[in-house]
């Protein structure tokens, strides 16, 4: 892909946008007006008590079903958290079933591409086979692309991040129509979790720039060069200690949970919540509310809550 | 059918070197991991390694080689030896692209044995092995070359070929192909296989297999082997017409046809000779030892000579074996805040140690091609001068994955001993340093981690300081050393935390695991 191909696929999208409004679907698509009881749009999802994929494709009904995010021909990337060389079981990766799912949906809601790529910690190809990501996506008939290579980032300038002015970026974020971001919920180290925000950590080149450079500012700075359009966190089996990368599945307890918002700082605010943590003791998720990225306010929110 | 083995020499050995070929130029390691021990089997130097190590069964490919030797000459050379292939081409190509122009230069000529040069390489390969050195042995050693060859050189061009498809494929958005990284960042293993490279190909371009017959140990010691072999080819003095074909195509040049003569210690079995003759003037014979042959008076002249001169190398290797020792433990300072004393380079899980590494690695670079993660790099002066190229781990470049084995797999002498996953978890290989006044948090203030982002069994853990704060802390009961912290630290120009080698790996404590107790009510209302 070359700058040529971004601007034609932006126009494409642009066209088809326009196509879209002058077809009157306008309304539904671009309001925030909400609906009777049953079709309303929440501002956020939480599932819980079911299989991953079952608690996506309900879950997702209450933000507007897939066909809100992804339209025909569009070009889809998904950033799941691929980060280690570990089995599904041990849940420092997404779950497998889960992204196999979106990828699924992404196609049947009529995409072009969908992508699917993690710039990982572990060596890349182990992540990728032994996580099952790859296998999940390959037969939902998603296209799984590597992280591993500089070639694949370019540079962009972030005006609004205050510790982080410019990041290499996997062209994938750059020049795809829609960005899917499945995190995992897990116990981290250095920022005490692993959520939405932390997940995007995964589609820059250079993260030890982060590292040197106020690690909590940084994440909250990414958002403000692109928001993913949907976050759907993964609880389903959930790393409480021992974070990021964990050592056994005894790290790890079963919460059959998810979560689904548009909004990263508020999908994060409630995944702590759920965790068993409070959002004002996460430092990039103040910082991300206070700069108004999203908001960690869950009360303002209009919440869809599920028990299957 | 003699004539036939020409064409059974050259089928077999083009299977050996492609296959050995697989073995280090396999970009998805799926081939090296299955097919190392199988393909290696019958590698001289390597087995023999293995076999000291190990005195196993699966080891004794070397003894095959000897006893096959001492029945019929060095077919190892010309089937087997994937540098002896190597010549083979260079020969087979220069043949065939002058064909025409300069024919007369194509042809081989009778050249007297160079047996004081080759004898007293082996010796003091020998003895310099023998005193627990390999730099020699390694350093001359076919295979060991080839693969230093195929590591630096070939699979460089392979890979860089891989991501020019992949960036061509990526401008039409099709990503199936990957880019890959470049194994080896270490300059003079390139330089030392470029050399070698070159010497061998103009070798093989001038004069044939006379590198097999100067340089190398291996043929020398297999040479030395021959002249007992039962069956050795000779003059068939009743149906030679003496027409002189054979030594034009005798790629040792060890035919003499004026004195109906064929020095059978310098002989690869390449068996061109019988291929040609146009009347069965050569055989294979059978040849009683013979102590007080004819050959045997005319060699014993040289003997006197020879004795003094393997005196001397005697002490010469000593004296080498000496520095050797000496270099061994060289210093690796780094100019720091707090100086970081790396006294030993690192050597893999399954290594047992430094000396027991050392002592078995021909730095054959299978270990280095194989590794997923390239923290496997062929290493300068850390093991001392006459280490050089024996794999070390640099986790500058990456990190040994807490589940792989794949280079205790591959390698060919047991250098690396075989090792499975849960016995790898526990091989402590080094321990974790952490050096304060280098670490972010203390330095900047803020939050990092990254060392125990990475640690796979939490040695390295996050434990409050001040206003929030967390800061690692290295429990090294539980390190195992894979240097995963080393290198995710993010600070620069010098880390925060190394591994310090262990000379001789020890045993770690498992890592802590604990089940939670924490109780889910699917029913129970959200937290929100």
């Amino acid at each position: 892909m070359n700058r040529r191909k971004f601007f034609k696929n932006s126009f494409g999208a642009g066209m088809a946008a326009f196509t879209a409004l002058s077809f009157g679907t306008a309304p539904r698509l671009l309001s925030n007006v909400r609906k009777s009881e049953n079709n309303m749009i929440y501002d956020l999802a939480a599932i819980k008590g079911g299989e991953p994929d079952v608690m996506f494709d309900k879950a997702i009904q209450a933000v507007g079903g897939i066909e809100r995010f992804v339209k025909k021909n569009q070009v889809v990337v998904i950033k799941p958290n691929i980060g280690w060389n570990a089995e599904p079981e041990r849940a420092a990766n997404t779950n497998p079933k889960l992204v196999g799912r979106v990828v699924k949906r992404c196609y049947e809601a009529g995409a072009k591409d969908v992508y699917v790529f993690d710039h990982t910690c572990d060596n890349w190809q182990l992540c990728y086979s032994n996580s099952s990501i790859e296998e999940a996506v390959k037969n939902a008939g998603g296209k799984i692309v590597p992280g591993n290579s500089d070639s694949y980032y370019q540079e962009v300038s972030i005006s609004g991040g205050k510790s982080l002015k410019k990041a290499s970026v996997h062209e994938l974020i750059l020049e795809s129509d829609v960005f899917i971001n499945i995190p995992v919920l897990k116990h981290h180290s250095s920022t005490e979790l692993s959520i939405a925000m932390k997940n995007l950590m995964g589609t820059v080149w250079d993260r030890r720039f982060w590292h040197r450079n106020d690690l909590h500012q940084c994440i909250a700075d990414f958002p403000t060069y692109r928001k993913p359009d949907l976050n759907i966190i993964d609880a389903y089996s959930v790393m409480k200690k021992n974070g990021p990368k964990g050592v056994s599945k005894n790290d790890c307890v079963v919460y059959k949970s998810q979560i689904i918002s548009t909004d990263i700082v508020a999908a994060d605010a409630a995944a702590t919540k759920l965790f068993g943590s409070d959002p004002e003791d996460i430092d990039y998720i103040k910082i991300a509310d206070e700069m108004g990225i999203g908001t960690m306010n869950l009360k303002n929110l209009s919440i869809s809550r599920i028990k299957i | 059918m003699l004539s036939r083995l020409k064409k059974i020499r050259v089928v077999t050995s083009i299977i050996f070197l492609i296959f050995t070929s697989i073995l280090f130029l396999d970009i998805t390691g799926v081939l090296t991991r299955s097919l190392s021990e199988k393909v290696l089997f019958l590698q001289f130097v390597p087995s023999l390694l293995e076999f000291i190590n190990i005195t196993s069964i699966a080891a004794i490919g070397f003894i095959i080689i000897i006893l096959a030797t001492l029945f019929s000459g060095r077919i190892y050379c010309s089937t087997v030896c994937p540098l002896g292939m190597l010549q083979d081409i260079v020969i087979y190509t220069k043949r065939k692209f002058l064909k025409r122009s300069k024919r007369k230069k194509l042809r081989f000529d009778f050249q007297p044995a160079f047996n004081w040069v080759r004898y007293s390489i082996l010796t003091v390969t020998a003895v310099t092995f023998l005193f627990g050195n390999l730099f020699l042995l390694y350093s001359l050693d076919p295979y060991s070359n080839y693969g230093r060859i195929l590591t630096h050189l070939i699979k460089p061009i392979i890979i860089g070929i891989n991501n020019i498809i992949s960036n061509v494929l990526e401008m039409f958005d099709n990503y199936s192909v990957s880019p890959l990284t470049f194994n080896n960042t270490d300059v003079f293993a390139i330089i030392f296989a470029l050399t070698v490279l070159f010497i061998v190909v103009l070798f093989s371009y001038k004069n044939g297999r006379f590198f097999c017959n100067t340089l190398c140990p291996v043929g020398a010691f297999l040479g030395f082997l021959s002249k007992f072999s039962l069956l050795r080819i000779v003059v068939n003095k009743d149906t030679c017409i003496s027409c002189g074909v054979c030594e034009t195509v005798c790629k040792s040049e060890c035919i003499d046809t004026k004195n109906d003569y064929i020095d059978f210690t310098r002989c690869v079995s390449c068996f061109n000779c019988f291929d040609v003759c146009p009347t069965h003037g050569l055989k294979y014979e059978f040849q009683p030892v013979k102590f007080l042959g004819e050959k045997r008076i005319e060699e014993r002249k040289e003997d006197p000579d020879r004795r003094s001169f393997l005196l001397s190398l005697v002490s010469y290797s000593l004296t080498l074996t000496g520095i050797s020792y000496a270099q061994k433990k060289i210093e690796v300072y780094k100019k720091n805040k707090i100086p970081v004393f790396r006294p030993n380079p690192i050597t893999p899980p399954g290594s047992v140690g430094i000396d027991y590494f050392t002592d078995s690695c021909t730095a054959c670079q299978l270990c280095i091609s194989a590794c997923p993660t390239h923290v496997l790099q062929p290493s300068f002066l850390e093991y001392g001068f006459l280490g050089m190229m024996v794999p070390r781990m640099d986790n500058k470049i990456g990190f040994c994955d807490y589940e792989c084995i794949i280079c205790s797999d591959v390698c060919p002498t047991n250098a690396i001993e075989p090792i499975d996953t849960e016995k790898k978890k526990l091989t402590q290989i080094g321990k974790a340093k952490f050096i304060k006044d280098n670490c972010i948090v203390y330095t900047q203030k803020t939050a990092c981690g990254a060392c125990s982002e990475h640690c796979p069994t939490k040695a390295v853990k996050m434990v409050s300081i001040e206003n929030n704060l967390k800061a690692p802390e290295v429990n090294e009961k539980i390190c195992i050393g894979c240097g995963a912290c080393e290198f995710a630290c993010p600070t620069i120009p010098y880390k925060a935390i190394y591994v310090e080698s262990n000379i001789v790996h020890v045993k770690a404590e498992p890592p802590k695991e604990e089940k939670i107790e924490e109780k889910v009510d699917f029913s129970e209302d959200f937290p929100f």
